[in-house]
């Protein structure tokens, strides 16, 4: 037992000195309270494992057979006031156990937003929430800054203990969005928004990396997060806007091509409508917007007229984005303006709709 | 230990523990349990195609929706087909049961007749609408209505192949046990079916339609 | 040639797809052919192909068929190991600033091929071989309900498993995780066979397992001896039971939604893409609902293992036996309303995801009552720590540690944390090796002399456990510390050094179970030699409690002379504690299945089925199908399956069982 003991010591030595147990000793306030709550849950039930495994062990050796000094009642198969504990006792736990999760689970839902900065620092009244809306490109992560006109790829940046929500979604396939030392995951998902709230608490630079597998270039998809402080931020902000560089539709549209373990990379001006036009998938000029879409399906389709209008519908089922393999097998075009302008706040969009989506030219000779 | 384990009190003189004068079991006495349970199990793959068509039935993708192109008089006349299959097959079964081989034969061509125009006009239907640009391809609802409707339809192909088999393994055989036991689980078979499809109406055409 | 023609004829396959330019792959091939021709021609040389034929392949005896299921399910063992193996390498050296020596298109088939081997084609076949084999002796039947379809089940799995085996030297496999998810799997991201190996090999081992588990349920249910109550089977018979319920309810789904998803593939559906109204997270949900089931089909005839062990070996009645049951069925229950807590960060909202995460966590209640109850089986008994039981403890203390991990990744607010990482790779590893694997050893060890008449060799049987178990701890306890570092799953490379003597301690930890495993093929050719010490005339080498203990080892082709009568959950127990005397006269002629070829022609045409859809050759893809048709029809007109054992050759058996037993007392 003693040396069971000092391995277990041992062990915990080594997880909380000889490596980074992130998970363990993160550094943003959600983060804290998931880990407490994974530490209570462990807390409540070691209040069941060990007395079993203890129990396990004493009665593997004391009813050994050699032990014949040991009672021996081989008809015994039955205990009223046993089986109400062995059912009682573990009922109890879950319950305790339940209600804890019941109010974690809301708590910290990465949809609400904070209501504290940090254990015993409510969020100021006038503080705006940081916004940074993310894209899961195959196999990057893109960050756009709304409020700032500036965009990143592989790289994000955050002043410390404000709270930072994140507009998440993928381009292609699914990832997962994680910055252990933060928040909890949220997945990735194409034509889907997810949202997280978070905050850091401390400033340093922490690991960010998707945890749902995409792809061949899945193991390079990670990036840094810079939490800094509010001068520092402002500084960091002046810089990728000194720095240069636009994204534009066209940019992300190349940008999207798949490559793997890219290099981080600035951009001092953005299009802040892009990320509406990635979550939606119409990026590309020409392909119709998921919402619009969705808005004509519940209003009923547009029938039969629309069977042959799939040219601006195609996304992503004859080739993987990014791969310069667009085409469409329905030659047929049909102006359909009339009805996307009676799809609610669409009517920006319909002029885009006839124009054929890019064929290059020897996919249009084999056409 | 408690009375409900134990018939014997210890002590007691020694208990049957054999049993000496045994008969062969007729064989097949699982069956129809058997045959239920798969049943059942087929049920479950219907049941994630409703569900299926339950989720994605209103993703039209700005294509045609079910009032477009659903034509209710035919898929009445369709029904009507397979509930008129089912009922004749009840009829097959009686004679069946009456060990009336001829009769047998004919309501079961009867039944296949009608299984056969069912699954003719469900083609024609499916003809119809991939004809205007209705496939499956067009978007997650066709796909969705294409795929149970056509599980069905398969559903219903099989049966009848099996019917086929069956009326000819009682035309060579006549109706001995072996093959009275299989005209019962088809007939299982092809009620399921008849319950799916009033199923698929419902859910699929009439509602499609009211939408 | 012609590419038209080419095309028609062999579909997409190619001399490219032969992948001759990977050396790895190229030397596992001369390895496998080599070893395959040693196999091929020690067959021939000992003539046993007329043996094998006969008595073996195309049997429809129980028994037979569930060795055939454990056999298989050892050989795919192999290689899903040598995947893991391959796997903690690239992640050990991938982990110290270099690139390991797998490319992501090599080492993203092999986690894949690694979960679906281990759980379709290892633990599947473990569990149903087990169930076939002891089953039906359990309940005192002669066989189970429908003999051919169980002879059918098993060829179709191990087509399944053939199919599994060709993407390693023709094409490749899935590139996408165990579970395929859309989009990924979609055509546009994986245009390749691989995930058409995976679609259709699951398919057709997946008509093996549904047809095998509505056999069992029916077994079960029709084929008791006289006597046996519901509540008089014993406890493995109703994890039996339970698990095959859920099969029956579980199996379909995946079959539905991997048509759905071979609909997309092949016909360019939307049923999960991103286009034209598809839904990936339809498949996600679909899949888990059967996928949590899985979980309790393997983990649930491991409880009635030791259930049955723990029983055995301390000598006592089991404790609890009617909460046992009732926590079986519980568990069965409970089973299909816990899918969510697989994807919680998807997103669903806070009070779905508590609603998911509080019904797993009450799992946990029927399942600690379980352990309590072997807890408690173990209390006043004397306890004999033969294989079996010793595999039964280090179950007990490795389960609880991985079902405590288990109950951490339910609450929600944990799991946004350890979601995808190492952690959960080490939990669902502690259960399934920590419960299935050491539950199958067990089962193993417990039933082999039932199965071949001689004991396993308890050295190596005592090596493997140890290297199985020291193993386990090396190679998983590093998974969870590597969880709490934040590193995920399904890397190929990990940029950062401080993970990498974790890495390097889990690939130690993997080369111990090598030995395990190493140890056990040498325990089963040691004990083949020494069979004739090791022999166990009796039928009850270890003063069992269970009826499969009151016929000889390995029992005849008819189980039981007479059909036992049942007056007690330990039946067995109880007609040796009354004095019962085996019945010398009086045999009847006993009617027993024939045997046929055709179950395992049609796995043939199915795999040739199967090979034809993954390469596009539609041509023998159509007449695989129609020629496998064929043969199910022309079987339903063959009238005489069966025929009866002549009550002389009945009494011949018996009466040599006599002379062995007065000859051993």
């Amino acid at each position: 037992m003693r040396r069971l003991r000092a391995i277990v010591l041992l062990l915990c030595l080594a997880l909380l000195g000889g490596c980074k147990a992130v998970v363990l000793d993160p550094s943003g306030d959600i983060a804290i309270q998931q880990r407490n709550a994974l530490l209570g849950s462990v807390g409540l039930m070691l209040l069941v494992i060990i007395p079993v495994m203890a129990l396990t062990v004493l009665f593997a050796w004391h009813y050994r057979q050699s032990n014949t000094s040991a009672r021996y009642e081989p008809e015994w198969d039955h205990s009223t006031q046993l089986e109400l504990v062995i059912w009682g006792f573990p009922l109890l736990i879950i319950i305790a156990l339940g209600a804890l999760t019941w109010m974690g689970t809301h708590l910290l839902d990465p949809y609400r937003p904070l209501d504290r900065i940090a254990a015993g620092k409510p969020l100021p009244a006038s503080a705006k929430p940081i916004e940074v809306e993310v894209v899961a490109l195959d196999w990057k992560w893109l960050f756009i800054y709304p409020q700032y006109g500036i965009a990143t790829l592989n790289e994000a940046a955050a002043p410390v203990d404000q709270q930072i929500v994140f507009r998440i979604t993928s381009s292609s396939v699914m990832n997962a969005f994680y910055i252990p030392a933060m928040a909890g995951m949220i997945y990735a998902m194409p034509g889907m928004e997810t949202q997280l709230h978070g905050v850091l608490n401390k400033t340093g630079t922490f690991e960010g990396l998707s945890t749902n597998f995409s792809g061949d270039g899945f193991a390079g998809m990670h990036f840094r997060v810079a939490s800094l402080s509010a001068a520092d931020f402002d500084k960091w902000v002046a810089k990728v806007k000194a720095d240069g560089g636009a994204l534009d539709r066209n940019t992300y549209l190349e940008l999207e091509r798949p490559s793997q373990n890219v290099p981080p990379r600035t951009f001092g001006t953005v299009d802040t409508s892009l990320f509406k036009l990635a979550v939606n998938q119409c990026v590309e000029p020409g392909k119709m917007c998921l919402d619009e879409m969705m808005a004509i399906d519940a209003k009923g389709g547009l029938g039969l007229a629309g069977i042959n209008n799939v040219m601006p519908l195609v996304y992503d089922k004859y080739a993987r984005r990014g791969s310069g393999q667009m085409r469409a097998y329905v030659a047929a075009l049909c102006q359909r303006s009339s009805t996307s302008e009676t799809a609610a706040g669409t009517a920006d969009l319909a002029h885009q709709i006839k124009a054929p989506v890019q064929l290059s030219p020897s996919q249009s000779a084999a056409e | 230990m408690s009375a409900l384990t134990h018939t014997i009190a210890p002590g007691s003189r020694t208990p049957t523990y054999y049993v000496a004068d045994e008969h062969a079991h007729a064989p097949g006495g699982s069956t129809y349990i058997g045959f239920w349970i798969y049943v059942m199990s087929d049920c479950l793959i219907f049941a994630s195609l409703f569900a299926t068509y339950g989720v994605l039935g209103g993703n039209y993708a700005a294509g045609p929706a079910p009032k477009d192109i659903f034509e209710l008089p035919i898929v009445a006349v369709n029904t009507t087909m397979l509930l008129l299959s089912s009922i004749t097959y009840g009829f097959a079964m009686l004679a069946m049961e009456r060990n009336k081989v001829s009769a047998t034969l004919g309501w079961l061509a009867v039944t296949a007749l009608f299984g056969a125009a069912f699954v003719g006009i469900e083609l024609h239907e499916f003809a119809g609408l991939i004809h205007e640009g209705a496939t499956p391809q067009r978007s997650a609802f066709l796909s969705s209505f294409f795929t149970l409707v056509g599980t069905h339809g398969l559903h219903v192909t099989s049966g009848l192949v099996w019917m086929v088999v069956l009326m000819a393994q009682v035309a060579s055989k006549g109706l001995v046990e072996a093959n009275k036991r299989r005209l019962l689980c088809l007939s299982m078979f092809w009620h399921f079916l008849d319950v799916v499809w009033i199923g698929v109406f419902t859910f699929v055409y009439l509602l499609g339609v009211l939408r | 040639m012609n590419p038209t023609l080419q095309h028609a004829i062999f579909g997409r396959l190619s001399l490219d797809s032969i992948p001759y330019h990977e050396p790895i792959l190229v030397g596992t091939f001369v390895g496998v052919a080599i070893g395959g021709l040693v196999v091929l021609s020690a067959i021939t040389y000992f003539g046993a192909w007329g043996y094998l034929w006969k008595e073996w392949f195309t049997s429809v005896d129980h028994k037979r068929i569930g060795v055939m299921y454990i056999v298989l399910a050892i050989v795919m063992l192999l290689r899903g190991f040598a995947d893991a193996l391959m796997m903690r390498l690239q992640q050990a050296l991938g982990s110290d600033g270099g690139q390991g020596y797998l490319p992501a298109h090599h080492f993203d088939q092999i986690f894949t091929a690694h979960g679906v081997i281990m759980i379709f084609f290892v633990a599947m076949p473990l569990v149903t071989g087990l169930f076939n084999v002891v089953m039906p002796l359990q309940i005192g039947a002669r066989d189970v309900s429908f003999p051919f379809l169980n002879s059918f089940s098993f060829w179709m799995t191990v087509a399944g498993a053939v199919l599994t085996m060709i993407s390693l030297f023709v094409g490749e496999y899935a590139r996408t995780g165990w579970l395929s998810y859309p989009p990924l799997s979609e055509a546009a991201y994986s245009a390749d066979v691989g995930v058409d190996y995976y679609i259709w090999g699951l398919q057709i081992a997946g008509i093996g397992t549904l047809l095998s588990g509505i056999n069992m349920i029916c077994t079960i249910i029709k084929m008791r001896a006289p006597g046996m109550t519901l509540m008089r089977m014993p406890v493995f018979v109703w994890t039996t039971l339970c698990a095959n319920v859920l099969i029956v309810a579980a199996f379909p789904i995946l079959t539905a939604v991997l048509a759905l998803l071979a609909l997309d593939r092949y016909l360019g559906m939307n049923f999960f893409s991103n286009d034209f109204g598809g839904n990936p997270m339809m498949y996600v949900n679909l899949i888990w609902i059967w996928g949590h089931p899985e979980v309790y089909i393997l983990i649930l005839p491991a409880f009635g293992v030791f259930s049955e062990v723990t029983a055995t070996f301390t000598g006592k009645r089991l404790f609890g036996y009617t909460s046992m049951v009732y926590a079986t069925i519980v568990i069965t229950l409970l089973s299909y309303i816990v899918w969510l807590h697989h994807f919680f960060t998807m997103g669903s909202g806070a009070s779905v995801n508590s609603f998911f995460g509080i019904t797993t966590m009450i799992i946990s209640i029927p399942t600690g009552a379980k352990m309590f109850n072997w807890l408690f089986t173990m209390y006043r008994g004397r306890i004999r720590f033969e294989l079996p039981m010793m595999w039964t403890v280090a179950f007990m203390l490795t389960f609880v540690i991985g079902g405590m991990s288990g109950v951490m990744l339910a609450v929600p607010p944990a799991d946004f944390v350890l979601h995808n990482s190492l952690f959960l790779i080490a939990h669902f590893h502690n259960v399934i090796i920590g419960g299935v694997v050491f539950g199958m050893f067990a089962g193993i060890a417990y039933w082999f002399p039932k199965a071949f008449g001689f004991r396993l060799d308890p050295f190596w049987g005592k090596m493997s456990f140890w290297f199985w178990v020291v193993g386990f701890y090396f190679a998983f306890m590093p998974l969870y510390v590597l969880g709490f570092m934040g590193v995920t799953r399904r890397l190929r490379v990990i940029d950062d050094p401080t993970v990498h003597i974790w890495f390097v301690v889990a690939a130690f930890g993997a080369v111990l179970i090598l030995f395990g495993i190493l140890s056990f093929i040498v325990q089963i050719a040691v004990s083949i030699k020494n069979r004739e010490k090791l022999r166990d005339l009796t039928g009850d080498p270890w003063n069992g409690r269970t009826l499969e203990w009151s016929t000889s080892s390995p029992p005849p082709a008819y189980n039981f002379a007479f059909t036992p009568v049942v007056h007690d959950i330990d039946a067995w127990w109880d007609m040796k504690q009354h004095g019962y005397v085996r019945p010398l006269t009086g045999f009847k002629p006993i009617h027993m299945p024939k045997n046929t070829p055709v179950g395992l022609i049609l796995a043939v045409l199915a795999t040739a089925f199967g090979f034809g859809m993954i390469w596009h050759i539609w041509w023998l893809a159509i007449g695989g199908f129609a020629a496998a048709i064929a043969t199910g029809i022309a079987h339903t007109f063959n009238y005489h399956r069966d025929y009866y054992i002549p009550a002389d050759e009945v009494l011949r058996k018996e009466t040599e069982r006599t002379r062995l037993l007065s000859a051993k007392a």
